[in-house]
């Protein structure tokens, strides 16, 4: 009984994982400028390896599979948005425009 | 147990084909790197769920390194698009040490 519900459990957790990486590439295709592209491409690069790593993590169990898989966890949780953030400071600095171009400042500076 | 991994690794490959379909035509270099950016992860995630497929407990090193790798990877790519050149040359008398 204890094993079903843990192959279960395993199982809803990679389908979730894969699902949300494709989620993320149709972004990376769909998403008019780069900024939303790095969003998406951002965010499930740390979401979908924390789903599926989860899952295998279910299936092994104790052993140092497990411990490898949660150093490779580790180092992406760290690695990807320090990654993003540099990106985008790159981009900034370079000038690389926002969608709407002028628009989108002159709006935000209304707001405030 | 195996259908829901096949799931996921065909979720993954086609994540990659996306990916690398931006790569191919995004505008700016900047969308590449993150388009290379997200392959590579998915590269890691990839090898890992083969391990777990094939039963080789081994090929989860493989997916350890190439984790390691693609950072530096990215941001050395990065340093190269920003400045041009990674290792500018020193002045002759200049006997400071790198930093």
């Amino acid at each position: 009984m204890f094993e079903i519900t843990l192959n279960a459990l395993s199982a809803i957790l990679l389908v979730t994982g894969g699902v949300f990486a494709l989620i993320g590439g149709l972004g990376l295709i769909r998403f008019p400028d780069f900024y939303t592209r790095l969003h998406a491409g951002g965010v499930t690069d740390t979401l979908s390896p924390l789903l599926i790593v989860a899952g295998l993590i279910l299936q092994s169990g104790g052993t140092i599979l497990s411990l490898k898989l949660l150093l490779i966890l580790l180092f992406l949780l760290f690695t990807t948005p320090t990654a993003s953030h540099a990106l985008a400071r790159a981009a900034m600095a370079a000038g690389l425009r926002f969608w709407g171009g002028e628009r989108a400042s002159t709006d935000s500076e209304d707001r405030r | 147990m195996k259908t829901a991994l096949l799931i996921a690794i065909a979720a993954i490959l086609g994540t990659m084909l996306l990916a690398l379909m931006r790569a191919l035509r995004g505008p700016s270099v900047y969308d590449r790197i993150v388009a290379v950016n997200v392959f590579s992860t998915k590269t890691v995630l990839l090898i890992a769920l083969i391990t777990y497929l094939t039963g080789h407990a081994d090929l989860i090193d493989v997916a350890l390194v190439y984790a390691l790798v693609n950072f530096v990877a990215i941001v050395t790519v990065l340093k190269l698009v920003r400045e041009r050149n990674l290792a500018p040359a020193k002045d002759p008398g200049d006997h400071r040490p790198d930093v």
